[in-house]
């Protein structure tokens, strides 16, 4: 306590709100990540599937979901923050603050999850997936029993790789006032010149990135065969 | 039965149109095994995938048991599908699921109860003698253990057809060999269609009753295996049946001056294939004995086709000129193909046929 004291003298000060900064960041984390997971693999499955040669092949619903992707995926993400503010006030009444944070959070890393998904799916090959059509499986069936179910492990590590992106986000997010870590230490370490608000910061961050990491990894390998 | 009629597929890629089959009719009856052989780019396994429609003919009809497979809505054509079994080359198991759950995956939504399910799964491993792999991964299995895994995953709906695209192609000959055995056994037990596709004359002549030649999209020769052996007509055809003998050895030491065909002036190298079933004539030392002409035999290969015998021989003859054309002629009046391939008098190879010589 003494040298935490030492160490960081003015995070010390403020640790009532350094911790709910931390849970803020959580609860952005989870909420967006939450939906984004769900929108993710809906949209990287219909890309898998209608693309050209997939099992319910639809071109225009193909091109059109991978031109939306690429434009949301081409635009910054401060800039992204910004331009959804009308929505964002529409939808959740505010643009500030954690709820303020989601729904830009959402459309920021839905299109590079859905990327990723794409191309976990890609990995199985057109073998398995032509073995179980021959079988008389369905579309729904192929897509539950087949892709889903055989690409848990790399879904896995795309969901590992977008938590970390999206822990990133949240920070820029606190730029433009949205709460959480980012937003801590900006306004302490950033603007105040609080270093060791900074520091303290960015050693939490690093903490939770790992153990995502660790608890990817070791999801993913339980899903290896 | 399964009736193709005037098959074609043409694909379209990006600038040119590529016909894999063209003006296909086949008919296979049921219970029967039915060989596809042809070299790749064939068309053999486009041609396959068009009777459970996972590719659909640009034209044609295909007509499976009665039904008219062009006319089914999707849900018809799935259960459809679930009478024909269809094993590949690279195996397609799902390498998340144990053995027992692939083998369960076709039958899973069945409406049959878990117990059901586990007990026919038991059945299945038993019948492909994979009984104490039930829990092992794909990925722990030989490639002759996974082909017996997807055999097991075929038959859970109970097919009437099975479809085999190359099944023994990514396997060693031994494993093959079991393999072969099992596909006959499920056609001779539970009375199961079988169609092969392949590349491997081997495959047809082990498995297969009636076979069919395909090269650039077309069928080009249909018979029983036998007859196709006995009196092939193509030139492809030809060409798959010497991969399989040792017979056509000889020409490769003919063209290599080995010793061994190095021939005197009163010898003659002949090949001599057996027509019908007369190989248990003593027809060697018959000739030899009848004629006074040492017979020495270089290659020798005679095979149960359909339980028939089919084969030939390589020898070398020795004697004096009017005694080696009196042997020959009786040869081949016992109905065996004899050819002189090399003639030691005129010592040039002339590969002709016993009758144009004489």
């Amino acid at each position: 306590m003494e040298l935490l004291n030492l160490l960081f003298p003015n995070l010390m000060q403020k640790l009532p709100e350094f911790y709910q900064a931390i849970i803020d960041t959580f609860v952005m984390v989870g909420i967006s990540g939450g939906i984004s997971f769900v929108l993710g693999i809906i949209l990287g499955v219909t890309l898998i599937v209608t693309k050209s040669g997939g099992i319910l092949e639809r071109r225009e619903v193909y091109q059109f979901i991978d031109k939306v992707i690429n434009t949301f995926r081409s635009i910054p993400f401060i800039i992204l923050l910004t331009l959804l503010l009308p929505v964002t006030r529409m939808v959740v009444g505010t643009g500030i603050g954690v709820k303020g944070a989601i729904i830009p959070l959402v459309f920021g890393i839905v299109p590079f999850f859905s990327r990723q998904v794409e191309s976990a799916l890609t990995e199985i090959g057109t073998g398995v997936i032509e073995a179980a059509q021959a079988m008389g499986l369905s579309p729904w069936e192929v897509i539950f029993k087949v892709y889903l179910r055989e690409s848990i492990a790399p879904l896995v590590r795309a969901t590992t790789l977008t938590t970390i992106s999206l822990i990133g986000l949240t920070a820029m997010a606190g730029a433009v006032g949205a709460g959480g870590l980012g937003d801590f230490a900006i306004r302490y370490g950033h603007n105040r010149f609080q270093e060791d608000v900074t520091v303290g910061t960015v050693i939490v961050l690093v903490a939770i990135v790992c153990l995502i990491q660790f608890l990817g990894n070791r999801l993913a390998a339980k899903n290896t065969h | 039965m399964i009736v193709l009629k005037d098959i074609n597929k043409t694909f379209k890629l990006k600038d040119k149109e590529v016909t894999a089959v063209r003006d296909v009719n086949l008919t296979i009856e049921d219970k029967e095994i039915y060989g596809i052989i042809g070299f790749s780019g064939a068309g053999k396994s486009t041609l396959v995938r068009c009777i459970n429609l996972l590719e659909r003919p640009t034209s044609g009809r295909v007509i499976v048991g009665g039904v008219d497979m062009l006319t089914l809505s999707p849900k018809e054509l799935r259960e459809q599908r679930k009478k024909i079994g269809m094993i590949f080359q690279q195996f397609n198991l799902m390498p998340s699921r144990t053995v027992a759950q692939n083998v369960a995956l076709p039958i899973e939504n069945s409406g049959l109860s878990k117990e059901e399910i586990a007990q026919k799964v038991n059945k299945l491993l038993a019948f492909v003698e994979l009984e104490d792999r039930a829990a092992a991964y794909p990925s722990q299995l030989s490639g002759g253990q996974k082909q017996r895994v997807a055999i097991a995953r075929a038959l859970a709906t109970d097919p009437e057809i099975l479809l085999c695209d190359e099944a023994t192609s990514a396997l060693d000959p031994q494993t093959t060999k079991s393999i072969l055995k099992l596909l006959a056994r499920l056609n001779t037990e539970l009375g199961i269609t079988v169609v092969v596709i392949t590349h491997e004359m081997d495959v047809i002549k082990k498995l297969c009753h009636r076979v069919a030649v395909m090269e650039h999209g077309r069928v080009v020769e249909e018979n029983t295996v036998y007859s196709l052996f006995a009196h092939p007509v193509q030139e492809i055809t030809r060409n798959f049946i010497n991969t399989t003998s040792n017979l056509s050895e000889i020409y490769q030491l003919i063209e290599d001056k080995a010793e061994i065909v190095a021939l005197d002036h009163d010898e003659q190298l002949v090949k001599m294939r057996y027509q019908e079933t007369n190989v248990s004539e003593p027809l060697i030392s018959y000739i030899s004995r009848k004629f006074e002409v040492t017979v020495n035999i270089l290659f020798s290969d005679v095979e149960l086709v359909e339980g028939k015998p089919l084969g030939g021989t390589v020898a070398i003859i020795k004697g004096g000129r009017g005694q080696l054309k009196q042997a020959l002629k009786y040869v081949s009046q016992r109905n065996v193909d004899v050819e002189v391939i090399k003639d030691g008098a005129a010592e040039s190879v002339v590969s002709k046929p016993y009758a144009e010589i004489a």
